[in-house]
C-alpha cells in the first residue's frame, strides 16, 4: 500500500496544524459548495458545452479572470497572515505562525500573486481584447488557447492542493538553490512548486506563441503594424517576452528537477554544482517577467486615458518605440537582482546603467499619458481613477526602482523590506491598478453590462490609501535594517510600530478588496440597470467597440477594413469601415473540444504522481496525455461553417435587442 | 475641552517619541563608517536627482486631471492634439539627461564602493573569515588565531577585510551601519571591505533567507579601541579550541545561538570548509585534523 501511493500517506494531511486545516477546510468547503450548487441547478452540461470545452477566446479570457480573482483572495489571505504575524511577533512573542508555516505562506503568496493572479489577469485581458481590437474572429490556434488555460489550471489546483495534502515550498517565490535542493528542502513542498510552475509555465509559453501569431497574422485588412491599437502593441511585446523568457524558466526548473529527482548536481553545493547559475537563470526569466505583466497594463492605461480624455493618444509612435525599447532592454538587466553576489565593479556598473536606461522609455510613457490628458475633456470614471492613481504611485515606485538599480545603494537596500515596498509599489500601483482599470473598462464588452461605478471608486480609494499605509512603512523599515522573510524580530530593533501601521494598511486594502467583490456581486445582480445595448458604452475609438456587447461568437459579421489608427472613432465620424448593405457570408469557425480538459486532467495526475513518487500514476497519465495528443492530431473534424442565414439570424436578434433598448 | 487638549498633546508626544526613536533606529542613515556613509549619501543624491522629475510629474498629474475635467468647459479642448515635436524632445530629453548624470554617478560609485576594493588606510586591515552556517555566523580571525560564533569584535578606524563563504544555503552578510553586504556561498569566497569610524555596538544579520532558522541569524558587532581589541583577543585565547569535531557539531542546524568563543582554530579551517565542496570525497575533512 505504501509503495502503491509513493510518499503519500495519512501524515500528509496537516490535522495537527490549525491554520492549515482551517484554510484547507474553507477551500474544500467552498469547492464542495460550488459543486453542489452546479449539480442542484443542473448546470454541468451547460458548463461543459459552453465553457470548459469552449475555444472562444472571450470565454477563455473570462475563465482566466474568474480563476485569477479567486486566487487573489487566496494570495491576499496569505498577505494578511504575514502582516498579522509581523505585527505581533516581536520580542518574547513569537506570533501564531512557526517559521516552517510562515515560510510556506510567503512562498505561496509570491508564487500565487505572480503566476496565478497577475499572469491570468493579464492573459485573460489579452484573450478578451486582442482579437476584437485587431478585427479577428478568434486567436490563431483556438484549441491551443483552451489547452493553455487547462495547463494553467493544473498549476492552480496543485498549489491549492498543497494546502491540505502535504505542504508547499519554504524557499521564497524564486526558490534559490541550494536551499531548494533536496539537502535543505527534502519534502514535497518544493516538488509542488516545481510541477505547478513547470506545467502552467508550458501553458504560458503556448499562450505566448498563440498571441504572437494571432497579432502578426490575423489583423483585419488595412491594419498595418503602426495602425495597431496600443494595447495590442503592448500585448505583442509582452508575448515576445513570454516566448523568449519562459523557456529559460522551464530550463531552470527542469535542471532543478533533475537535481532533486535524479541526483544531478546543476545547482548543489557539492560536486561542482553552481547555485549562482540558478540565480542567473531564474532572473534572466524573472526580470522580463515583470515586463510581461506591466507592458499590457501600460496598454490598458493608454486606451483608458485616451478614451476618457476624449482625445487621440498623445505620441502613439513614441509609445510604440518606448514599448519596444523596454522589451529589448528587459533582457540585459537581470543581474540587478544580485549586485551583491560578488560580480566585479564593471559588471555591476553595466547592469546598473542598463537598468536606469529603462527609466527613459518608461518616463516617456508617463509624459505621454499626461499629455493625452492635456487639453482633453476628462470623465472621471472608475478606470480613470485607477489611471491617475497609477501615474502618481508608479512614479514613486519607478523612482525607488531606479534607486535600487544604483549598485552602491543596492548594497545596503538589497534583500531588505525596501525591496518589498518597491516591487509592491510597482505591481499594485501598476499591474493591479491597470488590471482593475482594464476589467472595468472592458467588462461591458465581455458581459454586456457596466460595472457598478460607486463600488468601483470606493474600492479604488481603499486600495490607494491602504497601499500607501501598508507599504510606505516598509520603505522606512528597509532603512532600519529589516530584512525580508522574517517571522520574528527583537523589540530593540524599533521596527514594531511600523509593522503595526503596515498591518492597518493591510486591513484597509482588505476593505478595498471587499468593495471589489461587492462591486462584482452588485454589478451582476443589477446587470439590467447597467446594460450596454450599444456595444460602445464609452464612446470608444478602437475596433472592439464596433461590435455588440457581448459580441456574437464570431465577433464580426463583416470583417472590418481599416486605414487609420482609431478606425471606430473615424467610422462614427463618417469614414466607414464596414461595407454597407453587403449580404452576410458564411463564417469559418473552430469547433469546441474537450481535449484541453482531458489533457489538463491527465496533466494534473501526472504532476500529482511526480510530486508523491506514485510512478504508476505518472506512467498512466503520461500515456493518457500522449493518446490525447495523437487523437487530436488525427482529428479532421475540428472546424465548421456558420451559414450566412445563421449569421443573419444572430445579427437580427442582436439588432432587435438594441432597438428594444 | 481640557480632555481634547490633553488628547492632542498625547498624540504629539506619541508622534514625537516615535520620530525620535525612529531616527535612532534608521541604521542606514546612522552610518558609522566610510563605506556606509558613502552609500547613504549616494542614496540621497540619486533620490534628489530623480525627484527633479517625479515631483513635477505628480504635480502635472493632479493639475491636468483637475483642469481638464469634463465639467470645466472653459479649459481648451483640442481632441486632435496628439503630436508636438517640442514636447517629444522634452519628454525624451529630460529623462535622458537625468539618466546620463545618474549613469556617470553609477560608474564612479560602483567602482569606489566595490566590496572587493581594499580600503586605503594607514592601519593594516584586520582579516575576518566569515562562514554562514545553519543558522549562525562563524567568524575566524586567522591572524589572531581566535574564532567566535555570532559575535564580532573590531578595532575602530581600521579597515576590515571580510572573506565570506558558507557551509549551508546561500546567505548574505551585512552589518547595516557599516555598509553594504555580500553573498555567502558554499565552495567559494566573496569579499567585503568595511571600516568603522565610531566605537559602538552595531547589529549585524543574515540578509539572504536561508531557511527555518533565518530569524535568529543575527549578531552584534562590537567596535572598540585598538587596545580593547587586543585585550579581547588575549582574553579569548583562553577559550577552548575550535577543532574539527567541534566544527562538525557547529555545522548541525541550530537556532538563536548565543555567542561562543574559541581560543585557537585548527589550521586552514576556512580553506578546508571551502574545499570540501570541491572534493566531496573528503567530507570527513581528514585534511584538517592532519595539520
Amino acid at each position: 500500500m505504501i509503495d502503491f501511493l509513493g510518499r503519500l500517506n495519512w501524515d500528509a494531511i496537516p490535522i495537527h496544524e490549525p491554520p492549515a486545516i482551517i484554510a484547507g477546510g474553507g477551500m474544500v468547503g467552498g469547492a464542495l459548495l460550488a459543486v453542489l450548487l452546479v449539480t442542484y441547478f443542473k448546470k454541468w452540461g451547460y458548463l461543459w458545452r459552453e465553457w470548459f470545452t469552449s475555444v472562444d477566446h472571450k470565454k477563455i479570457g473570462v475563465m482566466y479572470i474568474i480563476v485569477a480573482i479567486i486566487m487573489l483572495l487566496r494570495g491576499f489571505a496569505d498577505a494578511a497572515l504575514m502582516r498579522t504575524q509581523q505585527a505581533i511577533s516581536v520580542g518574547s512573542n513569537y506570533g501564531f505562525l512557526p517559521p516552517d508555516h510562515y515560510d510556506q505562506i510567503f512562498t505561496a503568496h509570491g508564487v500565487i500573486m505572480i503566476f496565478f493572479v497577475a499572469m491570468p489577469l493579464v492573459i485573460g485581458l489579452m484573450n478578451i481584447v486582442v482579437p476584437l481590437q485587431i478585427g479577428a474572429r478568434d486567436v490563431a490556434f483556438p484549441y491551443l488557447n483552451s489547452l493553455s488555460f487547462w495547463l494553467f489550471m493544473i498549476g492552480v489546483v496543485l498549489v491549492m492542493l498543497s494546502l491540505i495534502v502535504g505542504s508547499f515550498a519554504q524557499t521564497g517565490w524564486v526558490a534559490y538553490a541550494p536551499l531548494s535542493e533536496n539537502q535543505f528542502s527534502p519534502g514535497v513542498g518544493m516538488d509542488y512548486y516545481i510541477w505547478s510552475l513547470q506545467i502552467s509555465g508550458i501553458g504560458t509559453t503556448i499562450s505566448g506563441i498563440n498571441f504572437f501569431v494571432t497579432i502578426l497574422k490575423m489583423r483585419c485588412p488595412g491594419m498595418t503594424l503602426m495602425k495597431m491599437p496600443v494595447f495590442t502593441w503592448t500585448a505583442l511585446c509582452s508575448n515576445i517576452l513570454i516566448i523568449i523568457s519562459f523557456p529559460m524558466l522551464t530550463a531552470a526548473i527542469a535542471m532543478l528537477t533533475l537535481d532533486r529527482y535524479l541526483d544531478f548536481h546543476f545547482f548543489t553545493n557539492e560536486f561542482g554544482g553552481d547555485p549562482m547559475l540558478y540565480v542567473n537563470l531564474i532572473w534572466a526569466w524573472g526580470h522580463p517577467e515583470v515586463y510581461i505583466l506591466v507592458l499590457p497594463v501600460f496598454g490598458v492605461f493608454s486606451e483608458v486615458t485616451s478614451t476618457f480624455s476624449r482625445k487621440t493618444l498623445f505620441g502613439y509612435a513614441t509609445m510604440v518605440y518606448a514599448t519596444a525599447a523596454i522589451t529589448i532592454l528587459s533582457f540585459i538587466v537581470w543581474l540587478h537582482h544580485f549586485f551583491t553576489m560578488g560580480a566585479g565593479a564593471n559588471v555591476n556598473a553595466f547592469f546598473g546603467i542598463a537598468t536606469t536606461i529603462i527609466a527613459i522609455p518608461t518616463g516617456v510613457k508617463i509624459f505621454n499619458w499626461l499629455f493625452t490628458m492635456y487639453r482633453g475633456r476628462i470623465t472621471f470614471t472608475a478606470p480613470m481613477y485607477f489611471t491617475i492613481g497609477f501615474i502618481i504611485t508608479f512614479s514613486v515606485g519607478g523612482m525607488t526602482g531606479v534607486l535600487l538599480a544604483v549598485p552602491g545603494a543596492d548594497f545596503v537596500l538589497h534583500n531588505s523590506l525596501f525591496v518589498i515596498a518597491h516591487f509592491h509599489n510597482v505591481i499594485i500601483g501598476g499591474v493591479v491598478f491597470g488590471v482593475m482599470a482594464g476589467l472595468t473598462f472592458w467588462c461591458p464588452k465581455a458581459f454586456g453590462f457596466k460595472m457598478n461605478e460607486k463600488f468601483g471608486k470606493l474600492s479604488f480609494w481603499f486600495w490607494l490609501v491602504g497601499f500607501y499605509i501598508a507599504f510606505m512603512p516598509l520603505y522606512v523599515l528597509g532603512f532600519m535594517g529589516a530584512t525580508r522573510r522574517l517571522s520574528h524580530y527583537d523589540a530593540s530593533t524599533g521596527w514594531h510600530p511600523l509593522f503595526v501601521i503596515a498591518f492597518i494598511g493591510m486591513l484597509i486594502i482588505a476593505v478595498g478588496i471587499g468593495f471589489q467583490v461587492l462591486q462584482i456581486v452588485v454589478s451582476v445582480w443589477k446587470a439590467k440597470e447597467n446594460q450596454d445595448y450599444t456595444g460602445d458604452p464609452w464612446d470608444g475609438r478602437t475596433l472592439e467597440w464596433s461590435t455588440m456587447s457581448p459580441p456574437p461568437f464570431y465577433n464580426f459579421a463583416h470583417v472590418p477594413h481599416v486605414d487609420s489608427l482609431e478606425p471606430w472613432w473615424d467610422h462614427k465620424h463618417g469614414k466607414k469601415i464596414f461595407p454597407e448593405n453587403k449580404p452576410y457570408e458564411a463564417i469559418h469557425m473552430p469547433k469546441n473540444t474537450g481535449i484541453g480538459v482531458l489533457i489538463g486532467l491527465f496533466g494534473f495526475f501526472l504532476g500529482f504522481g511526480l510530486i508523491w513518487y506514485i510512478w504508476w500514476l505518472v506512467i498512466a497519465s503520461g500515456i493518457g496525455i500522449f493518446a490525447c495528443i495523437v487523437a487530436r492530431s488525427f482529428d479532421q473534424d475540428i472546424d465548421y461553417w456558420v451559414s450566412a442565414e445563421e449569421v443573419e439570424r444572430v445579427e437580427k436578434e442582436l439588432s432587435l435587442r438594441r432597438e428594444k433598448a | 475641552m481640557n480632555k481634547i487638549k490633553s488628547f492632542i498633546i498625547a498624540i504629539y508626544a506619541f508622534a514625537g517619541s516615535m520620530m525620535l526613536t525612529g531616527c535612532e533606529h534608521l541604521v542606514l542613515i546612522q552610518s558609522k563608517g566610510e563605506i556606509g556613509q558613502d552609500e547613504r549619501d549616494l542614496i540621497f543624491t540619486a533620490l534628489f536627482l530623480m525627484l527633479l522629475v517625479v515631483i513635477p510629474v505628480i504635480i502635472m498629474t493632479v493639475v491636468f486631471a483637475y483642469r481638464y475635467r469634463a465639467s470645466n468647459t472653459k479649459a481648451t479642448y483640442d481632441p486632435h492634439f496628439h503630436h508636438s515635436n517640442k514636447i517629444e524632445v522634452a519628454i525624451w530629453g529630460i529623462p535622458i539627461i537625468i539618466v546620463g548624470i545618474l549613469g556617470i554617478i553609477i560608474w564612479k560609485t560602483t567602482h569606489k564602493l566595490d566590496p572587493y576594493r581594499p580600503l586605503e588606510h594607514e592601519n593594516k586591515p584586520v582579516v575576518v573569515q566569515v562562514v554562514a552556517l545553519d543558522w549562525k555566523w562563524l567568524f575566524i580571525y586567522p591572524d589572531h588565531n581566535v574564532a567566535t560564533i555570532n559575535y564580532l569584535e573590531l578595532p575602530v578606524n581600521t579597515p576590515v577585510q571580510f572573506k565570506v563563504t558558507a557551509d549551508a544555503p546561500m546567505n548574505s552578510f551585512m552589518i547595516p551601519q557599516l555598509g553594504g553586504q555580500i553573498y555567502a556561498m558554499a565552495g567559494m569566497q566573496t569579499q567585503l571591505h568595511l571600516i568603522a569610524s565610531e566605537e559602538g555596538i552595531y547589529d549585524g544579520r543574515g540578509y539572504g533567507f536561508s531557511g527555518a532558522g533565518f530569524n535568529g541569524m543575527h549578531f552584534k558587532a562590537h567596535v572598540v579601541s585598538q587596545d580593547e581589541f587586543d585585550n579581547w583577543v588575549n582574553q579569548t585565547k583562553s577559550s577552548p579550541e575550535l577543532t574539527t569535531d567541534v566544527y562538525k557539531q557547529l555545522v548541525q542546524p541550530s537556532e538563536y545561538v548565543q555567542p561562543q568563543f574559541f581560543g585557537s582554530v585548527s589550521n586552514n579551517l576556512f580553506d578546508d570548509i571551502m574545499m570540501k565542496f570541491m572534493m566531496p570525497g573528503m567530507e570527513d575533512m581528514s585534511s584538517m585534523s592532519s595539520n
